[in-house]
């Protein structure tokens, strides 16, 4: 038995907030999959509770959308009914896990620019987005600093753990460019204060980017070609494979409870 | 996994704001600050406390558990030292 996509309506304000769930559901998959595999124990406590943070965050936005959309819909219709085009989540979050460092680097990377992004958003004029806003920041503050941390030790912990965590931030650069482009349907949304422009949060991510970087005895890669896509549902070969994995069991057996 | 990079560590939580720290478990880490980290991400996750000490299970000075009878048994017949001997008001409450 297989359940078709849904398709869903195309207006900015749902358009905006599915992405920025996609963001948090994507991104709290891919934490999830350490579960059972991460170094230590400890660490895969930890990033189950950062999978899950995000997955709640994913929750609220799409409850959100589905209010927004009006078309009887529910949290699970988004996620385990759209296809790979429909999903308008970042690239940067759909990269594999690869080793620690490369989901620790993924991690500070996305941390950087999303906990400044949730508290701005908790001015959005939009009272439901500031009200995700304000409980999500806790979470992704959090979340910043075990990143932060983490890629501290392993930039300058032993030789090895350096040159993985060069080569996770080398490998994941050009992702993070995607942070800051802004789709034409959210400008609108921007300008009656709904959402916030990235682009102001450019010199604080940056900033905070580069300190841990110092810190960890890294080198921040040069600036080249950025790869982007996402937010428009062209995605890298990753997320389909994520989502046939996510999507598996609701569409094998729809509206399948346990 | 314990290694000599990941000692052990001792977490104490304090579960309300007047209460006193209380020793739940341990963990390894690296250093302090993942400790704390770790702490928090293992036995806070259901509303446990609001504090996290943790504590380098090395500085920790035990008593012999061969001392127990000299140590512990000669408190067990002074009844006398419990305050079970008046009546506490209920107005008190915990104390």
């Amino acid at each position: 038995m297989y359940t078709g996509s849904i398709t869903v309506a195309d207006t900015p304000l749902l358009r905006y907030v599915l992405s920025r769930a996609d963001d948090a559901l994507v991104l709290g998959h891919r934490l999830s999959e350490w579960c059972g595999h991460a170094p230590v124990l400890e660490e895969d406590m930890a990033l189950s509770n950062m999978a899950l943070d995000l997955i709640g965050q994913a929750r609220a936005l799409y409850t959100y959308a589905a209010e927004v959309e009006g078309a009887g819909r529910d949290e699970d219709a988004y996620a385990y009914l759209r296809d790979v085009t429909s999903y308008a989540n970042l690239l940067l979050v759909e990269q594999p896990n690869g080793d620690f460092a490369q989901t620790i680097v993924r991690q500070l990377l996305f941390s950087a620019f999303i906990d400044p992004y949730w508290r701005a958003l908790m001015t959005s004029s939009d009272p439901t987005l500031a009200a995700i806003a304000a409980k999500a920041e806790k979470e992704s503050a959090y979340h910043l600093r075990h990143a932060s941390e983490w890629t501290v030790r392993l930039g300058d912990g032993t030789p090895e753990s350096h040159e993985r965590a060069q080569q996770a931030l080398d490998t994941l650069w050009p992702f993070t460019g995607e942070l800051f482009t802004v789709p034409a349907g959210d400008r609108g949304l921007i300008d009656a204060g709904v959402a916030v422009d990235p682009e102001t949060l450019r010199a604080p991510w940056r900033a905070t980017v580069a300190r841990v970087v110092e810190r960890a005895t890294l080198t921040l890669p040069a600036d080249g070609w950025m790869q982007r896509g996402g937010r428009e549902g062209r995605h890298s070969e990753h997320l389909g494979h994520l989502l046939s994995d996510l999507q598996y069991l609701q569409r094998a057996f729809p509206g399948a409870t346990w | 996994m314990s290694t000599p990079t990941t000692p052990l560590w001792e977490v104490f939580i304090r579960s309300r704001t007047g209460l006193a720290h209380k020793h739940v478990g341990s963990l390894h880490a690296a250093d302090a600050t993942l400790a704390v980290q770790a702490a928090r991400d293992l036995y806070t996750r259901r509303g446990e406390g609001n504090s996290v000490w943790v504590v380098p299970s090395s500085a920790i000075t035990a008593s012999d558990p061969n001392d127990k009878g000299m140590m512990f048994d000669p408190a067990d017949s002074k009844v006398y030292r419990h305050p079970t001997f008046y009546e506490v008001p209920d107005e008190v409450g915990h104390m």
